[in-house]
């Protein structure tokens, strides 16, 4: 049995972004998003039975959503693999759905790190072999991988900071980006370093948001209100939890993730309109290029340069700005699904990318621990 | 040391006998060693230390006294507001192991991946901590 085109992504939204102000809780923003993406859908919160959450804030999230926003599900399903569970959720949702355990799945989350402290808010406990060391968590496990893959591939820091100002060109297309503003390579070389060879404007933004995905089955999905966006694949592997316990730093476990998702499919890299990947540092986004099968193995650098995956680019990357330029509250999964579906169903304005009928969403967590892959598609896809 | 390491840890009674992996390793740390599992049955090299090999799920762990000579693996310099950075690496030893340390007697953007290195002992906090210190290729510190 294959879950291909058995599940639908039929209604997302975001919570308001950004700096949502002091006094909001995770839970608030939870709630608007999840408000939203029911009224995107044309669904009621009643028709939901599924329910799916992850979260640093809440010990039993779908305890804490359900309870907060009235539902009383029959699935529920609170894994936690770090920013990449809410890709996981829709892979999980998709089983769920197709073996009539639930029919409507909300999968949801919030964060307010910004405006409560503005750090990330992690609940990672420190390995104790690892602690005497204190390594900055969670940047220094992708600096470490970073400076492996430079020694092996020779990788240059001006080929990371060409995720970082490509990510910018797109962001400047999303009004809903938080940093809209020019950056260019040497402005990313330039800023203050955090973790060698990463420097702040490596790193993702540290925001406020939320948002909201509803799944039903594809037979539901078509008399609903917006144009269904299939789940035609999904596939997760993990390897570590801790970096010093990763097999080898220049290669994630994207590497089967991304395979899993595409036999799924039926489908490969080329045939991918967009491309939506977790790029929690810069180094994430050669490494998923690369691991998902783009280009080769320690070609990455080079592949992401020259304005490559800028808009007008080569290959379609994070046309929202992604976590280091539009939002990342802490999680970002679940907003690589929302501009997944819009980009799907053509409503991403400025930056709409002409006849997208095809996206590959990838997820990771922990420190490049956990890799999830989702390939959404159109009804021209199915 | 050979005592403890013919006790092993795989089995119930064992790990009764020998105590917890955390505190074996500790143990040998306060005698200024490094110690790390090897697998009496796939011979794998096991750190950080468990109860089980997590290459082939034999419980027949042997405890083993490094000879403390590794390879920086992967390197990165922590930044600070107040004070100079500090060095976080992973080195890879010779017995097939890696783990995370610290370098020392060098400024933390000095550390290179390659860098020929040797196990060393620092007390912090009164806890035993496991460090490297550069040599040249032919072991002179």
């Amino acid at each position: 049995m294959s879950l291909r085109g058995g599940a639908a992504v039929v209604g997302v939204a975001e919570s308001d972004l950004g700096e949502v102000g002091g006094g909001f809780t995770p839970l608030d923003l939870i709630g608007q998003a999840t408000s939203r993406a029911l009224e995107d859908a044309g669904l009621e919160k009643e028709d939901v039975d599924g329910l799916f959450s992850a979260s640093a804030y809440y010990h039993m999230p779908t305890l804490s959503v359900g309870e907060y926003l009235g539902i009383r599900p029959r699935y529920s399903d609170a894994t936690n693999m770090g920013g990449s569970s809410f890709v996981s959720h829709l892979f999980h949702a998709a089983s769920a759905i197709e073996a009539g355990l639930c029919e409507v799945a909300l999968i949801a989350y919030g964060s307010t790190q910004r405006s409560a402290s503005g750090r990330l808010v992690s609940g990672s406990e420190a390995l104790p072999y690892e602690a005497p060391y204190e390594p900055r968590y969670p940047v220094s496990a992708y600096a470490l991988a970073a400076s492996r893959h430079m020694y092996e591939y020779g990788t240059t820091r001006e080929q990371l900071a060409e995720v970082a100002v490509a990510a910018r060109e797109w962001a400047k297309l999303n009004p809903k980006a938080f940093m809209r503003d020019d950056l260019s390579v040497e402005d990313v070389i330039g800023s203050r370093m955090v973790s060698s060879p990463l420097s702040v404007l490596d790193c993702c933004l540290v925001t406020d948001g939320g948002g909201a995905a509803l799944v039903t089955s594809a037979e539901r999905a078509r008399d609903l209100a917006r144009p269904p966006v299939y789940l035609l694949g999904a596939g997760e592997a993990h390897w570590h939890r801790n970096i010093s316990q990763m097999p080898d730093l220049t290669t994630s476990a994207a590497a089967e993730s991304g395979p899993r998702a595409y036999e799924m499919a039926g489908l490969g890299p080329s045939d991918m309109d967009v491309v939506v990947l977790y790029d929690a540092f810069t180094i994430n986004t050669v490494l998923f290029l690369e691991d998902l099968g783009f280009c080769e193995k320690g070609e990455g650098g080079p592949f992401v340069s020259g304005g490559r995956i800028s808009p007008g680019g080569k290959l379609v990357v994070n046309t929202n700005g992604g976590g280091l330029s539009y939002n990342h509250p802490g999680m970002y999964g679940l907003l690589l699904i929302v501009e997944a579906v819009r980009q799907l169903r053509g409503e991403c304005g400025e930056r709409q990318v002409a006849d997208a009928n095809t996206a590959l969403v990838h997820g990771n967590g922990g420190v490049l621990s956990s890799q999830v892959t989702a390939i959404l598609g159109s009804e021209e896809a199915l | 040391l050979g005592e403890r390491g013919d006790e092993g840890v795989g089995v119930a009674e064992g790990v009764t006998a020998a105590g917890a992996p955390a505190e074996i390793y500790r143990s040998y740390l306060r005698e200024g060693k490094l110690g790390f599992q090897r697998c009496r049955g796939c011979r794998s090299a096991v750190f950080y230390p468990r109860v089980l090999c997590p290459v082939c799920g034999s419980v027949s762990l042997a405890w083993e006294e490094s000879g403390g000579r590794g390879t920086v693996y992967a390197t990165t310099a922590v930044y600070h507001r107040d004070h100079e950075p500090h060095n976080v690496v992973l080195v890879d030893l010779e017995e097939g192991f890696r783990m995370m340390s610290r370098i020392e007697d060098v400024p933390a953007e000095e550390v290179e991946v390659g860098m020929s290195v040797a196990f060393d002992v620092r007390e912090e906090d009164g806890e035993p901590v496991a460090v490297f210190v550069p040599v040249t290729e032919t072991g002179e510190r």
